[in-house]
């Protein structure tokens, strides 16, 4: 899907007193919208074909196996020191008023909440959003997508589908790992550091996922909240990869551009969304 | 087996040395200039009528004969097609069954987007593109799909799939669409293989990182193949590689046409291997045709262009 050639800037038929600068813009703006329709396009195409055949099933489950059970490492690492950081941040500032068993509530209410999904798509923005806008990038600059197409195969069918359904199913999970990591570490710190017993710890843990309320008396409020958002931003890491990658231009230095462009664009968006999200979800699920 | 092109060889490369040994070192051509230049003109005429004795003798038993009769592979009708600039305007041309075309001209006239034309990789402005008979301009997207699916295509980069087995690049459009059972795969891979002269089980499970470049094309054309099209299209087959690599790859071509009766479109600026391979040649100059016609044709050519393009090489 590469982006249509346009006419170069300044093209569309102006009046002649319009200046260079404003015609520059016109163009500039258009190009930016078509980008998102693009982008928009892209997201819903390859969640289109995940619905009907031939579908990729073995190129799903690498994927899978790529960006979930691969990034583990770092999303464990992360979560872990997250949770110990918090705890001891915390620990401080409760010694003061005396009130140290909340440090259990305040590790698992940060952690679930915000901490757990958003850092583990920054981690995977980072390590997987990388990794595909390279390969596809890559495939796009050395002919790959092209002979693709020409061997009668949908590039988004066979590459953008799998990784965005992968990142769908994987990102969920390895937040809940992140989460439960995190609370660890703060207990780690609750306990050798603070002096907390690990049963009180965990009895204010329970005590704050249930603060928030159920939903079908079972599901508590914080996990649907804490899951809804790493759905999200899986999504919206393998479609910013895939659109980079596949919109490759010049050569390896263009792999190089789109593999930077992907992160930043999906951190950013990760940022940005997590913040309108929260909002959403503090009017829909506040008891 | 000795072909012509083995026999003749070494005589040209000898004939060839004595010229080059003759050249700077010949005391009577440093004292006289002119004769130099009379000299340049006959190493040209000479290699001129080397191509015309090349596009008669030798590969006159490899080339089919189609037919005037028969109806047209692809056909371009009045092509004309422009991004920010024109790219190609007002392209006509016809591939009958059993036809190698090879499409030539200087780099950005437009050569290779004439493959994507009949790729349906790119859409022309107005004009038409037909295939056996139907016009691929207009349809949809997944037809499109379907119908490159009769078509091979040599990619000038091979574009090999890198994080694929040469086994299974040459398996995926027998896998993908033709949905054979595994043994026929594994069967068929090895004849494709063994057809680009390239031994199957030493190279079947190495990865398209670990082949020559050579070695590349080869695989290249076999999975182009492998799913007995019947239309096989190349992009700058013999670029970059050595001159006998070259001439392995210009024989492979012939030899797919000659065996299995396949119309292939050839896009090149090689234009030795160019007139061993052709039945017509398409020279392209300024984004139109400049010239359609046989090798022999093209090489007896007065016009002044085509001279100064088959002097030039």
């Amino acid at each position: 899907m590469a982006l249509a050639p346009s006419g170069p800037a300044g093209s569309t038929n102006f009046p002649l007193y319009v200046p260079a600068f404003f015609r520059r813009l016109n163009s500039a703006a258009k190009q930016k919208v078509l980008a998102v329709q693009e982008f928009a396009s892209l997201g819903i195409q390859s969640l289109r074909f995940a619905f009907s055949r031939p579908f990729y099933r073995t190129d799903l489950v690498q994927q899978m196996d790529a960006i979930g059970v691969q990034s583990l490492p770092i999303v464990l690492l992360t979560g872990f020191f997250t949770g110990m950081v918090l705890a001891l941040q915390s620990s401080v500032q409760l010694t003061t008023f005396g009130a140290t068993q909340y440090i259990g509530r305040l590790v698992t209410a940060s952690m679930i909440r915000e901490l757990g999904p958003v850092l583990a798509g920054l981690m995977v923005a980072g390590r997987v959003g990388s990794g595909i806008a390279a390969q596809i990038g890559s495939m796009r600059v050395t002919e790959q997508i092209d002979a693709l197409s020409t061997l009668g195969t949908d590039p988004i069918r066979k590459l953008v589908t799998p990784r965005v359904l992968a990142a769908l199913i994987m990102m969920p999970i390895l937040t809940i790992i992140t989460d439960f990591v995190g609370i660890v570490g703060g207990n780690v710190i609750a306990t050798l550091y603070v002096g907390l017993p690990t049963g009180l710890y965990w009895q204010t843990v329970w005590e704050q996922i249930a603060s928030g309320g159920f939903t079908f008396r079972y599901i508590p409020n914080d996990f649907i909240q804490g899951l809804i958002k790493p759905f999200v931003f899986g999504g919206l890491i393998a479609v910013t990869a895939c659109y980079y990658g596949l919109n490759t231009k010049g050569g390896t230095e263009g792999v190089g551009v789109s593999t930077t462009r992907t992160v930043v664009t999906a951190s950013i968006m990760i940022l940005v969304v997590d913040y309108f999200l929260t909002q959403i979800m503090l009017v829909v699920f506040t008891p | 087996m000795t072909t012509p092109d083995d026999r003749d060889g070494p005589r040209e490369a000898d004939r060839r040395a004595s010229d080059d040994r003759r050249g700077p070192l010949d005391p009577d051509a440093a004292v006289d200039g002119r004769r130099t230049v009379d000299r340049e003109y006959a190493v040209r005429a000479a290699i001129r009528r080397e191509l015309a004795e090349d596009a008669h003798d030798d590969v006159e038993e490899e080339r089919a004969h189609p037919t005037v009769d028969e109806k047209a592979v692809i056909e371009l009708k009045n092509i004309t097609l422009s991004f920010d600039k024109p790219i190609l305007e007002d392209i006509s041309f016809s591939v009958f069954p059993g036809e190698t075309v090879c499409v030539v001209g200087e780099s950005g006239t437009g050569k290779s987007t004439a493959l994507k034309l009949i790729l349906r990789l790119l859409v022309p402005d107005s004009g038409a593109v037909t295939i056996d008979g139907q016009d691929i301009t207009s349809v949809s997207y997944s037809e499109a799909l379907r119908i490159r699916q009769n078509l091979g295509m040599v990619f000038q980069s091979a574009a090999l799939f890198d994080s694929m087995t040469v086994f299974d690049n040459i398996a995926y459009p027998l896998r993908e669409h033709v949905k054979m059972p595994s043994d026929q795969v594994e069967s068929r891979v090895r004849e494709t293989l063994e057809f680009v002269d390239l031994e199957p089980d030493e190279v079947m499970d190495q990865l398209p990182s670990e082949l020559s470049g050579g070695m590349r094309k080869r695989v290249g054309i076999a999975r182009g193949m492998a799913a007995n099209p019947k239309i096989m299209l190349y992009d700058e087959p013999t670029s970059g590689l050595d001159p006998l690599t070259t001439g392995t790859i210009t024989r492979l071509i012939s030899k797919l046409q000659r065996e299995l009766n396949v119309s292939s479109v050839v896009v090149s600026h090689d234009i030795r291997s160019v007139f061993r391979m052709a039945t017509r040649v398409v020279l392209l100059y300024q984004r139109r045709i400049h010239f359609t016609g046989t090798p022999e044709e093209m090489a007896a050519s007065e016009d002044r262009y085509i001279r100064d393009f088959l002097g030039g090489f």
